[in-house]
């Protein structure tokens, strides 16, 4: 294993790029990282086991959104049997995420490196790479040709709509096997039975980037940042009220004023953050001690999802907010299943309505009675996210929300409105 | 006592038909745009429930031992 007298600590993923103030080319890539570790299998050795081994060990979780053990679903991948499919979840529906992006853009060979890793120890043929910009596409296919043919496996590049289901795993699934865009109904589940039919590994693009400095500097090295429970940085994206929006990568357990302050400090007053994006949920700026962990955010009612942070400042209308990205989430079904069809447009009615003043007691209870039907009841869960946000408004700006019992009397709910509902990809 | 066995909808099948529901109001309820919520079945009335299955027209629900 290559020494890890040089490893990066606290910035790791974006170590290169800040070394370098540019993009990483191959030779840039090797230079900093050493030539790529060989984990196996070697003949006889079951799939996986090695680079299993420091998944587990290292402890790390995916970061595109589930925070599901890394190792773990390796080892479901691998216990088949049979040649899987390697996929890279590249394609990053969320509109205020940009961490994927960036890495492609400053760290390709990160992300490729990890996917080979991955491929070669499950004894993977094909590698997926799925993006939804033809920028993205572009510098992956370039940074490809850099590396020529990877030995044994087929390597493509797949654009993926802009849809915000699109991107979820089974919907990845579809696409890449010849069918619409779609989430499908699980179990099977993608290790079961993913593209063409083959035991498919799906991660985020960022989590393989981790698995090629793992299989490099070791789980204790991993380890050394990040709490017991989450090890490890990760990307935030942080945009919204904050001096310098933009992707950072910190320690998971940092706090969420400590990721503000990276992004250079709010730019104004704040009433409350936005956390792990239009699937997530609203956290009241008086919690911006909270550490971003998956664990201590579910606790304050927060979502880790994949990094994001989204600053609100006092000035902006927080349930107005909420009512045109619940409208969003709504627009983003599938409509496939009927409680997430009909179930997201009632519940954005409702939040309209509560927005517009035109609320009276009975949409109170409807939407309460909505919220509680819904989750769960989707083939994937798009609804799931989309009730956890719409409950998060209520919640975080039920005081506020006084303020609308009448038409007109939050001023603030009339304006433009701050965050992206279309077009934001 | 415990429950044994539970019903199992896909919801990208399950077209509202509401036929299930109306063989097995005590196991099924339909939200208020008429797509069922299931509920655990209770031994008694297995039977049914099996029956529901079978007459579900887009073959939407499944019956499984309870985890
Ligand atoms: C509606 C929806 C959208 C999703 N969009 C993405 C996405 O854009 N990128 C991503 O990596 N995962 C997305 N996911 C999660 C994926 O289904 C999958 O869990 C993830 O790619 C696994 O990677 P990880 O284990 O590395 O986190 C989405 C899930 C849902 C329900
Ligand atoms: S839950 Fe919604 S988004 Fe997911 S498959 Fe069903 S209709 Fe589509
Ligand atoms: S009978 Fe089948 S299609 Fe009709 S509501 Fe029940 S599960 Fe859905």
């Amino acid at each position: 294993m290559t020494a890890p007298a040089t490893a990066p600590s606290e910035r790791r993923l974006l170590a290169g790029y800040h070394a370098l103030g540019r993009p990483a080319g191959l030779r840039d890539h090797r230079a900093r990282y050493g030539a790529l570790p060989s984990l196996g299998p070697e003949p006889g050795e079951r799939a996986g086991t090695r680079l299993i081994g420091l998944l587990d060990e290292a402890g790390l979780t995916g970061r595109g959104g589930g925070a599901f053990p890394t190792g773990r679903k390796l080892r479901s991948v691998a216990e088949s049997g049979r040649s899987p499919v390697v996929v890279v979840n590249a394609a990053e529906g969320e509109p205020l995420s940009g961490k994927d992006r960036l890495l492609l853009a400053v760290a390709p060979h990160l992300v490729l490196d990890g996917a080979v890793l991955a491929a070669s120890a499950l004894r993977a043929r094909r590698i997926a790479v799925c993006v939804h910009s033809a920028e993205s596409a572009a510098q992956v296919e370039s940074a490809l040709a850099e590396r020529g043919p990877v030995r044994s496996v087929a390597v493509r590049v797949v654009r993926v709509p802009g849809r915000y289901v699109a991107s979820e795993e089974t919907a990845l699934v579809n696409h890449l096997s010849g069918r619409e865009a779609k989430p499908a109904f699980t179990p099977p589940r993608p290790f079961e039975r993913g593209v063409g039919g083959r035991p498919t590994l799906v991660a985020n693009a960022e989590t393989y980037a981790h698995i090629a400095l793992i299989a490099r500097y070791g789980p204790r090295w991993f380890r050394a940042c990040g709490t017991p429970d989450a090890p490890g940085t990760a990307l935030f994206t942080v945009s919204g009220a904050v001096l310098r929006p933009g992707v950072i990568e910190a320690p998971l357990g940092t706090s969420v004023a400590g990721l503000l302050r990276m992004a250079g400090g709010p730019a104004e007053q704040l009433q409350a953050i936005l956390t792990g994006g239009y699937g997530g949920a609203w956290l009241p700026i008086r919690r911006a001690r909270t550490p971003a962990t998956p664990a201590a955010f579910a606790a304050a009612g927060a979502a880790l999802g994949p990094g994001i942070i989204v600053a609100l400042p006092a000035r902006v209308c927080g349930v107005a907010e909420s009512a045109r990205i619940m409208r969003w989430l709504a627009d983003e079904t599938a409509g496939q299943c009927g409680p997430c069809t009909f179930g997201l447009p009632a519940i954005a009615e409702d939040l309209a309505a509560l927005a517009d003043g035109r609320a009276g007691e009975t949409v109170w209870r409807r939407l309460h009675g909505r919220l509680s039907a819904v989750a769960g009841r989707g083939a994937c869960r798009h609804p799931d996210g989309a009730v956890r946000f719409a409950t998060s408004a209520l919640r975080v700006f039920g005081p506020h929300l006084a303020a609308h019992r009448h038409p007109g009397n939050c001023p603030a709910a009339q304006g433009p409105g701050l965050l992206p509902t279309r077009g934001g990809r | 006592m415990t429950v044994p066995w539970r019903l199992r909808l896909n919801p990208i099948l399950c077209t509202g038909h509401a036929l299930c529901a109306e063989l097995l109001p005590e196991v099924i309820v339909l939200d208020e745009w008429g797509y069922p919520i299931l509920s655990p079945v209770p031994d008694e009335l297995l039977s049914l429930a099996r029956r529901a299955v079978a007459d579900c027209p887009t073959l939407a629900l499944a019956i499984e031992p309870a985890p």
